[in-house]
Formats: structure tokens, sequence, C-alpha cells
């Protein structure tokens, strides 16, 4: 921890009284760069982190409210793409990644959750088996965000602390959820925001954990669990920072309070929908040690470049390569220089650290202490059937 | 003179014949083409550039007409909806002639008209679906 500055209480405080100081990840780096760590550390109370990128992982909890006469819904769906019912009477999830029944990979569980959040109609099919106390076969009709009692977004994996980059070894063109891929390694894609990117500057989670208050497409939410295949055990340089996939989290929050700047359906060709998500994580600069990893930069944050042309869960290596020369436009691999694009959303995540500061400033968003830490140990599980006896 | 870009649309009856040829050779364009679409005996698409004084290309028009071969300018075929944008770059990823690129300090989506060779390998690169060609 080092040198201790300031308390969760002190913080809020502040913010209470409008004295904070808050900077976003990026105004943190100039301070840094002026006056160094510690002088920045003494004057800064909180610093703004942000990322917009696609997260497959996403989808919302809806409750319709009952019919009359009411209805026990089986069989679900939303603008044709099927939701989960097995759930209560009245209460479904709509996941991102699901697609439509006549539009196919055009439209999917995103896009109804984009159309909810732009206050556009959206139409619900639904039928039943009929029971005594829900009589009702099936009912259909157009609803909006509004008419829900309850939407929420819940995502169980957002927020990857670092991801692979993608490249395509193989003589033809593929298509991947990391983009489309030009053969003979024409391209290199990357999705992260590097050094606006939450978990790059909280490494070993100590300020976000369950509980934590971030902001959620558009509006606030929370942390609700570690994200499936946190991976925390994941290698790490000196400074805690994972080299390859690594921490994530599950998200909760109001979708009636989202927006869709922050929250966009999209779809990757001849791959499937997904969902661009918006979050951004308050980091308070409670002692030196988060200070320091606040202060970390593009050039000290590195991921592999992995060959998707390879089918397989344990696909090769071509190098290491830091955020810093993945955001030149250009890398250096096999011996020729590559264009490199990203997937996810510098500007927005950007635009995202600024919201999150004037929420602050305004008065609007508090911090909120982790109820509990997520976990530092564990790695990801392969799919491996056992022999049963 | 003034760089164009124009796209030929020809019927499957005149894919035989030396169009190109004889733009270069009888009506003194300077003819680059930027991408081709044609398979004999079926209809087929030129995307090229052209370079000529005004009178020329005029008259270069008009026999292509006679010839039946539909022409369109180029210009306002791509169009990048900026207000849909997210500024993500997926398409930058796929665009090897540098029309569309994204970087520092901005981060926001540049696109070169220009530099655009109509290949439409963005507008399904583009997960938002915010790209559109009408080629
Ligand atoms: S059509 Fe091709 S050349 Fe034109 S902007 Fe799109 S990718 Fe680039
Ligand atoms: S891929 Fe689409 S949304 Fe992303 S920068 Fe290009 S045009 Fe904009």
């Amino acid at each position: 921890m080092g040198e201790r500055y300031r308390t969760y209480q002190e913080v809020n405080e502040r913010i209470r009284e409008r004295k904070a100081v808050v900077l976003t990840a990026e105004e943190y780096l100039s301070l840094v760069d002026e006056k160094g760590v510690s002088a920045a550390a003494e004057r800064v109370d909180v610093v703004t982190t942000g990322t917009f990128a696609p997260m497959c992982s996403s989808g919302a909890f809806v409750n319709f409210g009952h019919s009359d006469p009411p209805i026990k819904m089986t069989r679900v769906s939303l603008n044709d793409v099927p939701a989960y019912a097995g759930l209560a009477a009245v209460d479904a999830y709509i996941g991102a990644t699901e697609v439509s029944e006549s539009r196919g990979l055009e439209y999917g569980g995103a896009h109804v959750i984009e159309d909810l959040v732009a206050r556009r109609p959206v139409h619900l099919k639904a039928t039943a088996y009929g029971t005594d106390c829900y009589p009702r076969r099936e009912f259909e009709g157009d609803l909006y965000l509004d008419d829900l009692n309850q939407a929420f977004l819940f995502n169980p994996r957002n927020c990857y602390q670092n991801y692979a980059a993608a490249t395509n070894s193989s003589n033809r063109t593929i298509y991947t959820y990391m983009g489309i891929l030009l053969p003979r390694c024409g391209n290199v894609t990357y999705s992260t925001s590097g050094q606006l990117s939450p978990l790059f500057k909280d490494p070993l989670y100590r300020t976000v954990g369950i509980g934590t208050r971030v902001f959620l497409g558009g509006g606030q939410g929370y942390v609700a669990w570690e994200g499936t295949q946190h991976n925390p055990g994941q290698a790490r340089d000196d400074a805690g920072v994972p080299l390859g996939p690594s921490g994530t989290l599950s998200l909760i929050g109001d979708l009636k309070g989202m927006n869709t700047g922050f929250l966009r359906a999209c779809v990757f060709e001849a791959y499937g929908v997904s969902l661009f998500v918006g979050i951004g994580v308050a980091v308070p600069v409670l002692d030196s040690d988060l200070a320091s990893s606040l202060a970390i930069r593009d050039h000290q944050i590195f991921t592999s470049v992995f060959d998707y042309s390879v089918p397989s869960r344990s696909r090769p290596a071509l190098r290491r390569v830091s955020y810093a020369e993945l955001r030149s436009g250009r890398v250096e691999l096999e011996g020729k220089t590559v264009r490199t694009a990203p997937l996810s959303s510098y500007h927005k995540a950007r635009q995202i650290t600024g919201a999150l500061k004037d929420w602050i400033l305004q008065g609007r968003f508090f911090l909120s202490e982790p109820v509990a830490n997520l976990p530092l140990e564990g790695t990801v599980k392969a799919l491996d059937p056992k022999e049963v006896s | 003179m003034s760089k164009t870009r124009i796209i030929l649309d020809f019927q499957a009856d005149s894919t035989e014949k030396p169009i190109t040829c004889q733009l270069v050779r009888d009506y003194g364009l300077s003819v680059n083409i930027l991408r081709a679409k044609i398979e004999p005996d079926q209809a087929g698409r030129l995307l090229m550039e052209v370079e000529a004084p005004r009178d020329a290309l005029e008259k270069a028009l008009d026999f292509l007409a006679e010839e039946g071969i539909g022409v369109r300018f180029m210009e306002k075929e791509l169009r990048v909806d900026k207000e849909a944008c997210v500024n993500c770059g997926a398409c930058t990823a796929v665009c090897g002639s540098g029309a569309l690129v994204i970087g520092a300090p901005e981060w926001e989506l540049v696109f070169n008209a220009e530099r655009c060779v109509a290949c439409e390998l963005c507008v399904e690169a583009c997960p938002v679906r915010v790209i559109s060609v009408n080629f």
C-alpha cells in the first residue's frame, strides 16, 4: 500500500462538499508527467477510467407485469429474438448474442436491448401451457421500456482485464469476434482501451470489487460478482499488470437509466451479434501503490498477438506487443509491417472518463468501497469431458 | 484536368468490347482501374479513376452512353453515418487503401473519400452497420 493518502469516507465527504479533485485517466497521466507520482497522489482524490467495447457476455432481465387473465410464459420472444423464460411467470432474460428467428445474424438480443433503451417499441410474443392459476396460453403485443416493471442489464462477463490481439496466418480471410482478419497476416486487431481501461489501473482489484458503483451504459450500475472466466492467475509483470486475458467483472444496472450513446448493438460479420458496453470505474487514490498503478500507460502494458486461423483453444502466439505499438497503427510481424486496428472505441472510453468525472464533480456519483474483494487467485478451467465410470 | 471516379455498368453483350482501351486511345483519358468485376457473357462492373480535360471526359461519357454502358460518379457512393459511428476503428482493419483511418490524438474515424477504391470490405466490417455503399 505504501503511503496512505485518503480514505473512501474522506473522498466521499469531499465529493459532497464539491471539493474533490477528480481527473480522467489521461489528465492524471499528464499531471504525473509534469509533477511526478507523489505530487499527483497528494493532490488527486479520484481518477476516472473507461472502456467501450463489444462484450458478448451481456444481457438483460425483464419483468413484463401480469396480463389479465394471467399467463405463465414458457416461450418468449422479443422482436422475434428468443428470450429465456424458464423463470417465474413473467420474468425473462434476453441474451445479447441470441439471434432473431426471422432476420438471422443481423439482429439479435443486443438489438432488442438497444431498441428498449432507445425507447423504441419491442414486440413481445409469449406462449404457455396454461395452468389453473395462469390460464392464458398466448400473449402478443408491443411494449416500451417504461412499460416494464424491471429491466436491468446483468452481464456475466464484462470489462476484460487485457485481451489477446488477433491476426490470421492462413491464406483466406476469416470472420471472427475480433473482426475481419485478412489473409497472410494482413492485419492485427485488438480490443482494449489500454491506459484508460479500468482493470489496468487497479490491476490487483483493490478498489474494484463486489458492490463497487460504476458507470454502466450511460447510467449507474454495480459490480455484482467476479465475471465468468475471471482469471486472476494469469502471468503478470512486476507491477501486477496481466500479460493476457485476466480478471473480469459481472455487472448489473438499470436499463432505464442507460442510453444508446454507451450501449450499442453490433454485428460481427459471419460471427454473430454482440453488445458494445460502456463501462467507467472511478478509482480513489487511497495510497501510493494505487497512485503508481494509475500512472501505468500503454507502453507498459503488453499482450500477445494470436493466430486466429488455428481453430484451437491454444492458438499459437506470434509475438508479444505493447499497447503503445498497437496504437501506433503498425506492428512488425513475421518480418513485415502489419496494419493494426482497434475494436474498442478509445474515443468513447475517453468520453466515459469525462462523463464520470463530471458526475463526481456534480455530486451525482459517490464511491463505494467493495463489500467483498474479487478473488486474486485461480485460473480458468477448460471443458474436457470426464470419464464417468 | 481533374480526377474523377466512375463506375461503369456493362450489359452482358458489351463485356467483350475493349472499352477501356478505346477510352484511352480515342478519347485521351488517363485511366486507372481500381476494381473490376467482369465475367465473359455476364453483366460486369468496373470502377476506374479517370483523368482528362473536361471536354474529353464529356465526349467519353457520350460514347459510353451510346455503347449502352451505365455510368455513375463515385463521389457520393460510400457513406459513413458519422452521427451513428462509435469510432471503434473496426473498419480500418480491412481498409488497405488508407481511406478509413483512426488514430491519435482524436481517435475519431476519418474517411478520405478520394482514397476509397470501393472494395466494400468496410461495409461488413463495421459492427454497428453505419457504412453503406450504393455501388
Ligand atoms: S470501400 Fe474499401 S477502400 Fe473504400 S473505405 Fe471501405 S474498405 Fe476502404
Ligand atoms: S467500424 Fe463503423 S462504427 Fe466503427 S469506426 Fe468504422 S464506421 Fe465507425
